[in-house]
């Protein structure tokens, strides 16, 4: 049995070993297996963003009126500006990456040096600016209160139009409570910290302005949110439970929870894929630098680290699109 | 990899460039182009694009159809998938547009019909 196997892989040298088929060496090829299995884990993750947004279409929140700070701007309304140039960005990182590849087929070492420590300065500016807008997200900017169903309830001027905050009409109220710990009571029991403003407190202060209406999460046909009428909102803001600031896993003052949630999901896996590109590229960089590869003939192994760099771009373009654009 | 194994045209062939690094340049600018579109229609969100089609907005079609090219040209001069043998292109391509639309089509189906009997059923989120 032995001696009839050997004799037929001597006959057909295809599947005798040595041959190079797709033109590729096996690093690389594992790099674009990689690739294609950690792409379709994106998509599976965009596709049940995509799930719960069809879900309750006629009330998620609308992208465009959660992101819209700018750093060093304060009070300016800029939607989307922000993750644009951050866009553009992971788009100069990857180009510059690719030129280190070029520059590695023609053996030039201080170019790749100087193109891959580029990507490595843009790779980590764009992990701070996605820092920068998870700490903007997380901290929230308007409030909002919350009914017992999980709908949120914003606040409206009708003199300006725009939203109201609640730090600027809540009425204060002194009181007692504290936020608990579980140092000055029973061990087991704590509370994560308190709102700014209690629920009383807002509905005060809502009572007490004439010109404020709620504005719910439901949409129109235009896509605007629904904006009650005063009467319907002093109905509305009885059912109301809680104060909701900034937005957390558990609650989210723009709308559904489930938008936080995913928010956090996709944009923090992205961002940890753009993190360890960063280290990886940083150990490459070293290597670079200490002549590996100049040893080694090729640069082959910056290519590879480019082929999953380039990756963590692509991502990003459907994630641009699929969170803040669609 | 010599440099003589770049396929250097892009626009089947319509663009030729001299040498890789400038079709580099010339795919940052193209993809600088269709992000700046991109954007520019996120925030004017022009009204006659607010209509929809097959159930999704024009204008997010658009949206979607040019995030599909900007893929395209990063996969393609990018990660040089242009100059890889058809094989291999075949299997790194073929798995994706295959299994993903797929899996949209039937998940975005799903939550499509739950949307409906929460809408129209007796079934309420709102208390």
């Amino acid at each position: 049995m032995e001696s009839v196997i050997s004799n037929q892989s001597e006959e057909t040298s295809a599947w005798g070993g040595g041959s190079k088929p797709m033109n590729a060496s096996y690093g690389k090829l594992m790099m674009w297996f990689f690739i294609v299995s950690d792409g379709l884990s994106f998509s599976g993750f965009l596709v049940s963003y995509g799930f719960s947004r069809y879900k309750f279409i006629d009330s998620w929140p609308i992208a465009d009126e959660v992101f819209t700070h700018f750093p060093f701007m304060h009070g300016i309304e800029a939607p989307m500006y922000y993750v644009a140039l951050m866009t553009f960005i992971l788009i100069i990182s990857s180009v510059t990456m690719v030129l280190a590849v070029d520059a590695g087929h023609h053996m030039k070492k201080n170019k790749v040096i100087f193109y891959m420590f580029l990507t490595i300065i843009f790779g980590a500016t764009f992990v701070g600016s996605q820092a920068w807008e998870w700490n903007t997200f997380i901290k929230g900017d308007y409030g909002a209160l919350k009914t017992r169903g999980g709908q949120i309830l914003q606040f409206v001027s009708t003199e300006t139009g725009k939203r109201a905050a609640i730090k600027d009409f809540s009425f204060e109220i002194p009181t007692d409570r504290e936020t608990h710990e579980s140092s000055s009571g029973v061990w087991y029991k704590s509370e994560s910290s308190l709102p700014s403003y209690s629920l009383n407190e807002v509905k005060y202060g809502f009572e007490m302005n004439e010109d404020l209406v709620i504005r719910i999460e439901k949409l129109d046909e235009k896509g605007k949110k629904i904006i009650l009428s005063r009467d319907e909102s002093l109905l509305q803001i009885e059912n109301a439970v809680g104060v909701v600031e900034g937005a957390n896993l558990i609650e989210n003052e723009y709308g559904n929870p489930l938008f936080a949630d995913f928010f956090f999901f996709i944009t923090g896996f992205h961002g940890f894929h753009v993190f360890s590109g960063v280290i990886i590229n940083i150990i490459i960089f070293f290597n670079v630098i200490i002549g590996t590869y100049e040893r080694r003939g090729h640069y082959e192994m910056v290519e590879k680290v480019g082929l999953y760099w380039h990756f963590v771009d692509l991502v990003w373009v459907f994630v641009f699109t699929f969170f803040y654009l669609v | 990899m010599g440099k003589e194994t770049h396929n250097l045209a892009i626009f089947r062939g319509f663009l030729k460039f001299k040498s890789n690094v400038q079709k580099i340049w010339g795919v940052l600018i193209l993809l600088s182009i269709l992000t700046t579109v991109e954007v520019a229609l996120g925030i004017i969100k022009p009204d006659i694009l607010n209509v929809p089609f097959l159930r999704v907005k024009l204008l997010n079609w658009i949206f979607i159809i040019l995030t599909i090219v900007k893929a395209y040209y990063i996969a393609w001069d990018f990660m040089h998938v242009r100059d890889e043998k058809s094989s291999l292109q075949g299997s790194v391509v073929f798995p994706l547009v295959f299994l993903i639309p797929y899996l949209a089509f039937i998940l975005l189906l799903e939550a499509d019909y739950i949307f409906d009997v929460m809408s129209e059923g007796f079934v309420s989120w709102n208390f």
